[in-house]
């Protein structure tokens, strides 16, 4: 459990805990994820958030675990559920909360909102709110990368519900055409808003499509932390070696609704009460309590600074100050290009 | 020098590719085949299958793959054949290309050229002579061209690949054959429309591959004493309004010419801004010249009824001059 890659501690961004065991800095973060949304739920209710609030609570084993496999100098492309991913790329919790807010001070100056979270000198190039639409934008990533001779990995996140787009099957036949070290990380949580894998595809078998366009693929367990690092972490070493793409699909579960409109119609109860056994959370550190590398009181203090992170957020984002209306024409073109 | 318009634009290419080595062409065909209009030609050997990108027909992968290309910080140039099949590409064009800078904040920029031919005239029918230029000019953060002249295909590119946000450039497919005289001076901005002939008694606003329709026009009035000045606009968006409404002012009259259909149509938009900035200049309501609204059809008497013609348009002029 103790393990500690060389890539862990700079790809995340996060505050580094050199004296941290790998397992308790996974555990933080899931923790980091899950307290911040559930605080993001409490102020939308409160209506500070607006929107669309797509929460991540109950996958938050996938972000953590990937994105302690990727390099720092990896590039990353996230979906519309990408509060997570966006925090353990590095992206202080600060500006997401601003963001969520609205306020300039945002990491995307209140423009983007929940869904387009954005860090570009973290090589986060986004919350994309089009189902599919970050696939092909991974490809052209990393076809720069590889025109200019870097050695660098394209991680992009997306939902099961982008397999029956086009933009999937374009994207990774042009992976797979190109060569392109693209590493496609699919999050099935087994319902497209409301409508579940077996009756919106003719093939539930993820990996079937990808392999049908040559791209090697894994399948995991999106709920066990260590399992998604251990494929994310052997994907992404093959495409940095290799060149080419890699599909690895995360079997995972969103405990919460679709978005906070949805009144989650489409599925049983009984169903989210047997995933939410498998919580991602709670059953990692069960497990590390069994093996005895996790005390009741080091759960709880880490649980501790989750929280603590939060209110800080929270009390930075109510703070900040609102981006004036006069600026209002901003970043709709590049300064110094007329329009 | 005499050169072909597609001659001119070759050029423009192989310039941008000569020049800067972040710059790379993409799309269906541009490479081992020449280049659906030829404009590529002998590129893939000179320049190797990576900067000469032959795709697969997937018009919203390799856009978006284009546009991604464009974030991770080369300089490309994406050749969708046609207007008609970058439909299947809006998606990326109006929600990625578009929006990424806004959305971001500002963080990012997406310095990409996307190339298309569009327009009627060939009898190609209904699926492959659409003129969308509107639908494009419509979307805050792109920048929209239509070069008409062999200048403007030469010299159009190079400010496109210069500009830090996305270009959508439309060369219409009739144009590809004209011949004309390359200046010396073909240098050009990306930011004003061009009178292309100085007249006085009324301003024929156009662009794209209506431009040799209105030139015929207005010769052709000219010879009845009729001294029409021609609009080029060059840049369909950000729209010149200074200089239409300059030249409205001036001619006090003004005749719009847009091979796109009349409802919701580019020409609709320039005879607004006549009407908010020059209403108490004009002496006669503006008209407007624009295709009809039918899907384009494919027999040519048929095809030609349908669109602007040099008839339409003096008859439109003759109208407004009440002469």
């Amino acid at each position: 459990m103790n393990e500690t890659g060389g890539k862990t501690k700079a790809g995340t961004g996060m505050p580094v805990q050199p004296g941290r065991p790998f397992a308790h800095r996974l555990l933080a973060d899931m923790l980091r994820i899950r307290r911040m949304e559930e605080k993001c739920a409490e102020l939308y209710g409160a209506q500070k958030i607006r929107g669309f609030l797509h929460l991540y609570i109950g996958e938050e084993a996938c972000a953590t675990g990937a994105m302690h496999a990727l390099d720092a100098d990896d590039n990353v492309v996230a979906t519309y559920r990408e509060h997570g991913h966006a925090l353990l790329r590095g992206v202080p919790m600060d500006a997401i909360m601003a963001e969520m807010f609205g306020k300039a001070a945002g990491c995307s100056r209140g423009r983007g909102g929940s869904m387009h979270l954005f860090d570009a000198a973290r090589r986060f190039y986004g919350g994309n709110a089009i189902v599919g639409g970050g696939l092909p934008l991974a490809v052209g990533l990393a076809l720069a990368d590889r025109m200019q001779g870097i050695r660098r990995v394209t991680a992009c996140f997306f939902g099961e519900g982008a397999v029956a787009e086009g933009a999937f099957h374009e994207g990774m036949n042009l992976a797979a055409l190109w060569r392109l070290p693209v590493l496609f990380l699919c999050e099935n949580n087994l319902y497209a808003m409301g409508t579940a894998l077996d009756r919106s595809e003719s093939q539930t078998e993820l990996c079937v499509k990808a392999a049908s366009y040559k791209v090697p693929t894994l399948k995991v367990d999106g709920m066990d932390v260590l399992a998604v690092h251990e494929a994310t972490r052997r994907a992404a070493q093959q495409v940095r070696e290799e060149g080419g793409p890699f599909f690895v699909e995360f079997r995972t579960f969103r405990f919460r609704a679709h978005s906070m409109f949805d009144p989650e119609l489409y599925r049983d109860k009984a169903e989210v009460e047997e995933w939410k056994k498998r919580g991602p959370i709670h059953s990692f550190s069960a497990q590390l309590k069994a093996a005895g590398e996790l005390t009741e009181d080091g759960f709880l203090e880490l649980d501790a600074e989750a929280e603590a992170e939060v209110a800080a957020a929270v009390a930075f984002a109510e703070a900040a100050p609102w981006e004036p209306v006069e600026d209002l024409l901003r970043d709709v073109t590049t300064p110094g290009a007329t329009r | 020098m005499r050169i072909s318009y597609r001659e001119a634009m070759r050029q423009a290419l192989h310039d941008a590719l000569a020049s800067d080595p972040r710059v790379f062409l993409m799309g269906e065909d541009v490479g081992r085949y020449g280049g659906t209009y030829a404009v590529s030609k002998g590129f893939y050997d000179e320049f190797g299958p990576e900067r000469i990108r032959d795709t697969p027909l997937s018009e919203l992968g390799f856009v978006g793959a284009g546009i991604g290309a464009a974030l991770g910080g080369m300089r490309p140039i994406v050749e969708v054949m046609t207007v008609n099949f970058s439909l299947l590409a809006l998606d990326q064009i109006v929600n990625s290309a578009a929006l990424l800078r806004h959305m971001s904040g500002g963080q990012v920029s997406v310095p990409l050229v996307i190339r298309m031919a569009t327009g009627a005239g060939r009898q190609l029918a209904a699926q492959h002579s659409h003129s969308l230029e509107n639908w494009y000019a419509h979307i805050p953060g792109i920048r929209v061209l239509a070069p008409a002249t062999i200048a403007d295909a030469r010299g159009m590119l190079a400010p496109a690949l210069a500009d830090p946000d996305p270009v959508v450039m439309f060369e219409h497919a009739q144009l590809y054959n004209m011949e004309g005289k390359l200046p010396d001076n073909w240098q050009c901005d990306i930011e004003r429309a061009a009178i292309r002939r100085p007249g006085s008694q009324l301003s024929l606003i156009t662009y794209g591959g209506s431009l040799p329709k209105a030139l015929d026009a207005a010769a052709e009035l000219a010879r009845d004493g009729i001294d029409v000045e021609v609009v080029d606009l060059r840049v369909l968006r950000p729209l010149d309004t200074e200089t239409i409404a300059e030249s409205v002012s001036r001619t006090h009259r003004a005749v719009i010419v847009d091979e796109g259909w009349r409802s919701g149509s580019l020409a609709a938009e320039v005879m607004a801004r006549i009407v908010e900035n020059c209403f108490y200049d004009l002496d006669a309501p503006p008209v407007r010249v624009c295709s009809e609204e039918v899907p384009i059809p494919y027999a040519k008497h048929m095809e030609g009824a349908a669109l602007p013609q040099p008839a339409k348009i003096v008859a439109a002029v003759r109208e407004v001059l009440n002469v």
